[in-house]
């Protein structure tokens, strides 16, 4: 029995003997595990947490609304509508066509819109929400609202969309806003043009004051499961609104000159405040309606925008450079007195002026006679001022015109604005490469030849010789204190004497309102409403001599593009001046005859309204005529 | 039958219910009872806080599972060694049915369909081949293990099962059955040089299979190799374990909370009530629940070991190591998988993952260690029924 034993320990002693080593192996590979949870749970807890942070959270971002564009008074000219959109979510549909089907039903659905429905749904997940129709009415809105328990997976959502009121009446001002493309992508890393169905400013205030029209974005922290279906909303940040901006327009009077010019083919006007710069009105025609870019244009009708002569999408008050003709004797005028001739400077007009062996005509066949400068402002006598000029030179010229603010840009707060052209000797050189001609001044001197100049750009002149001199600058941007507006020109003086421009104002004055003046015909015959002006008729092909022999070709008999543009300049009251006004009428003939009624009746209707003046929505509407 | 005094301390000849009622170690039983009582909770948080559908069944199937722990524990060893080659076969037959019969579950694991209850023999046979092993090696002495022919029908025994679940395939369960036979080898003093052989052939075997250019096909070589690195595959087989991984990590010391896995409740876990249940726990209860978890594995394996080393028979000792070196495997594999240290092979967390076969077996297993603790002093001879040996 004990020899029987024996091995039977021996197995006893071998088993726990090896028992006691896997237990070693045993604890050793435990501490394995609690090493491995160490590393994970604690050394690289942070980069996990992470990670499962990234795979719960998305975030989300919420458009801010777009700031509104308001007109001097308060009267919202770019606007944020609701667009109430009608959304379908796969899985919560049994029967996907029903569904459709009795959608169309209450809002018809054409096939196309049909297929595109079904192209989407095949593209993402079943709880993903995708738009069924756009731009619901109220009416439709009302219907499915009603039906929505016989709809499954139909849902209204409301987001906005940007609305301009007055349509045409100020688009190119306004300009537009459109779905950002490549480049815009590429300049601007705000997240937030990347979200569908986002739009920013493509033209005119929306695009030059983007940045605070589009406000921030905000975000929303969403925890989503494994398949990106929401749980719940995390946190949520609001994002920042854009600020509202108020415009100097006075839409009313915009409304009044923008449907003034509608009559003629192309054309544009501007009407400003002398002594503050606010722009009350700006009109260019022919306009468009800036909600087809909200929409997006079909090609044709880009096409159709872009091959137009009349170029409806140019603000021709900014980007219109045209030869401001007789209305540039201003620059001229003031600029030979700026280099010590007086106003009594005195020349004889024969109806033309011989400069070696080139003859230069003046408008007047029959000559003018004896004239001094109010007097040859007056009568717009070419002849006058060809002597002039020759007198001052061309380098002369370029600086006085520049004083008053041409052959630069006016620097108003849109984008697109063009400089215009001062010719002088330098420049020549410098585009041209040849050097000047005497003869070349002449023309110039009475606003031919080279010099262009935009609207703006002469109705900012205009402002200049009214308000005394003072360097104002236009802009539609509305000063925050519109108290501020009547007090004195916030703008420095400039180095020009008053009594220089006493001599144009006076000038300008009798070419309105002294009976042989060539604006007579357009006077404002209120009194106290009385307009200075300017009359320009620009040629923008040459006379020849066998032309000249048989007679001048009226303007009227000539193709659009061969007449003459027309153009008048002008402010008001003439003894209190406040407002200044440029009209021109691209090959709209003769400036006295085709821009200066139209000036004349929008200065009529500026000193009515008087928005720089008072609110005529506060205080019962126009002033009445006296 | 005069040596029938050799049973119990006492000498009496059959112990009594009370005395074994007294005998039954209550804190093994303590210690399942609180890991069960954390499967529920996890099971309860995996239904995002609700009892149905796992946790109340569960419940269900462990008050079953430890009304038959009980019962196992009241059976001496002798009946037990009596059952021994009949429940080998039994578990054969309902492997080689498995193989030709049985639904594809969750996983590689094979199910038979019973009507309310469904058998995964392979979970059954992690048990029956302990009993076997234990059975043979019980009538074999120090001497006669070290004659390498007595090695051959214990190799057979383990080699069958072995393959018939490969063949499902279900690779967890087939290298548990060789990890839990070779510490039986082990332990029952197998000389060292004989595994320090069969290693070298293995490992020379897969490298020859490696090397030549007959024996592996590209694409089976490039499976492998994902099998081994799931991480090399981040958008197939390495996403369960990196979200795995992220789920772990993320539970940092103290964890963030019941009911708040995030991983887990937003589905980025891959079967968290079944094999990953471990990291969705270690996620809500961080790297201090991941630990006490681990403890009590421990200290049942510890106690179940214990309870071997105390046992006075061959076949209750390694009965009661084997068993409990089973335990060691089942948690160890799954959470070393759950963390990715090895490749994910579908081992089930005993006690706590989500399975009726698994619970049985497993509290079947507690039943017999505590059978062997209750009854370690009795003795049985070599050959079964002449005590006399």
């Amino acid at each position: 029995m004990a020899l029987r034993k024996l091995p039977n320990r021996t197995q006893a002693r071998v088993f726990s003997r090896r028992t006691a080593l896997m237990g070693l192996g045993q604890a050793a590979l435990t501490m394995t595990l609690v090493g491995r949870l160490y590393y994970l749970q604690v050394l690289q807890a942070d980069k996990y947490r992470l990670l499962a942070d990234e795979n719960r959270i998305n975030l989300r971002l919420l458009p801010p609304s777009r700031g509104l564009i308001y007109d001097r008074f308060g009267l919202a000219l770019a606007d944020n509508y609701p667009n109430y959109r009608a959304m379908l979510v796969a899985e919560q549909t049994s029967n996907l066509a029903r569904t459709l089907d009795d959608f169309s039903a209450l809002v018809p659905l054409s096939e196309r819109e049909r297929a595109k429905i079904m192209k989407e749904l095949s593209r993402v997940r079943a709880f993903t929400p995708i738009p069924v129709k756009e731009d619901l009415d109220w009416d439709q809105v009302s219907a499915v609202e009603l039906n929505l328990p016989d709809l499954p997976g139909i849902s209204i959502e409301v987001d906005q969309k940007r609305v301009y009121p007055f349509a045409g009446i100020a688009a190119h001002m306004l300009g537009y806003v459109g779905a950002p493309n490549e480049d815009d992508l590429q300049q601007d890393n705000d997240p937030l043009l990347s979200l569908p169905g986002i739009r920013m400013g493509k033209n005119g205030l929306e695009k030059q004051y983007e940045h605070p029209l589009r406000g921030q974005a905000g975000q929303s922290e969403l925890e989503v499961n494994s398949v990106g279906r929401v749980i719940r909303e995390l946190a949520r940040e609001e994002g920042t609104p854009g600020k509202d901006l108020v415009t100097s327009l006075d839409i009313g009077l915009q409304q009044f000159v923008q449907q003034r010019l509608s009559a003629e083919f192309s054309g544009a006007a501007v009407v400003m405040d002398i002594y503050n710069g606010d722009i009350l009105a700006m009109a260019s025609t022919p306009t468009f309606d800036p909600a087809a870019f909200y929409r997006g244009l079909t090609a044709s009708e880009w096409q159709a925008l872009m091959s137009d002569q009349y170029r409806p999408l140019t603000n021709k008050a900014i980007a219109g450079q045209f030869a401001p003709g007789s209305t540039f004797k201003i620059a001229t005028a003031i600029a030979a007195q700026q280099v010590g001739v007086t106003p009594a400077f005195n020349v004889f007009c024969p109806g033309f002026y011989q400069l070696g062996n080139m003859r230069f005509h003046c408008w007047k066949k029959e000559g003018h006679g004896h004239l001094d400068m109010p007097g040859a402002l007056q009568n717009s006598c070419d002849v006058y001022f060809y002597e002039l000029s020759r007198t001052i030179g061309i380098d002369a010229i370029a600086v006085g015109a520049r004083e008053l603010g041409l052959g630069d840009v006016a620097g108003i707060d849109l984008p697109g604005e063009r400089p215009g052209v001062i010719p002088d000797r330098a420049w020549k050189k410098a585009t041209m490469g040849e050097s000047w001609h005497q003869g070349e001044t002449l023309i110039n001197g009475i606003g031919q030849g080279f010099v262009l100049a935009t609207p703006l750009q002469l109705c900012t002149m205009a402002s200049r010789v009214a308000n005394g001199g003072y360097a104002v600058k236009p802009h539609l941007f509305r000063a925050a204190d519109p108290q501020k507006a009547d007090g004195p020109s916030p703008y420095p003086k400039m180095k020009l004497e008053d009594s220089w421009l006493q001599t144009v104002r006076d000038g300008m004055d009798r070419v309105c309102n002294v009976v042989h003046g060539t604006a007579y015909q357009a006077r404002i015959p209120i009194p106290g409403m009385e307009m200075a002006g300017k009359t320009g008729s620009a040629q923008v092909r040459r006379i020849t001599m066998a032309e000249r022999a048989v007679g001048v070709r009226k303007n009227e008999s000539l193709p659009w593009k061969e007449r003459d543009h027309a153009l008048f300049v002008a402010f008001a009251p003439v003894h209190e001046p406040r407002y200044a006004c440029c009209v021109v009428i691209e090959h709209g003939g003769g400036g006295a005859l085709y821009a200066g009624p139209i000036a004349r009746d929008i200065m009529i209707e500026t000193q009515r309204r008087d928005p720089a003046r008072r609110n005529p929505n506060n205080e019962g509407g126009r002033r009445e005529m006296p | 039958m005069t040596l029938g005094y050799q049973f119990g301390s006492s000498g009496r000849e059959r112990m009594r219910w009370r005395e074994k009622i007294a005998h039954i170690s209550w804190p093994i039983v303590f210690l399942i009872g609180c890991v069960a009582s954390i499967g529920f909770a996890t099971l309860y948080s995996a239904a995002h806080g609700s009892a149905d559908p796992w946790m109340d069944r569960q419940i269900a199937r462990f008050a079953a599972g430890a009304a038959m722990m009980f019962a196992v524990a009241m059976i001496d060893l002798k009946t037990l060694m009596r059952f021994a080659y009949p429940c080998y076969l039994v578990s054969i037959v309902l492997l080689i049915w498995v193989d030709f019969a049985g639904q594809v579950g969750m996983g590689a694991q094979r199910w038979i369909d019973l009507g309310p209850v469904q058998l995964q023999p392979s979970e059954i046979m992690k048990v029956t081949i302990v009993l076997t092993l234990a059975r043979y090696f019980h009538g074999l002495s120090y001497e006669d293990v070290g004659r390498p022919l007595s090695l051959v029908i214990p190799i057979v025994l383990v080699l069958v099962p072995a393959g018939l679940v490969l063949k499902q395939p279900d690779l967890g369960t087939a290298g548990m059955l060789m990890m839990v036979a070779a510490a039986i080898f082990v332990v029952v003093g197998v000389r060292w040089w004989k595994f320090a052989l069969v290693l070298a052939l293995g490992i020379g075997a897969a490298y020859y299979a490696w090397n030549s250019p007959h024996i592996l096909h590209d694409y089976q070589k490039a499976r492998i190799m994902t099998f081994m690195d799931p991480e090399s595959d981040l958008q197939g087989s390495g996403y369960h374990i990196m979200q795995s991984k992220i789920a772990l990590g993320s539970g940092a010391m103290w964890g963030k909370g019941f009911l708040q896995g995030t991983q887990s409740h937003l589905d980025f876990l891959p079967e968290r009530q079944t094999d990953f249940i471990f990291t969705m726990f270690a996620e809500e209860f961080g790297m201090v629940g991941s630990l006490v978890l681990l403890s009590l594995y421990v200290l049942l394996v510890i106690y179940g070991t214990v309870i071997a080393l105390r046992s006075k028979t061959q076949f209750g000792r390694l009965l009661a190591f084997g068993l409990s070196f089973n335990l060691f495997c089942y948690f160890f594999i799954n959470t070393a998988m759950v963390m990715g240290l090895i490749p994910v092979v579908g081992v089930p967390l005993p006690l706590i993952s989500y399975g009726g076969t698994v619970m049985m077996t497993v509290l079947i297993a507690f039943g017999l260690i505590m059978s062997v603790n209750i009854h370690r002093d009795q003795r049985i001879g070599r050959r079964l029924g002449n005590e006399d040996t």
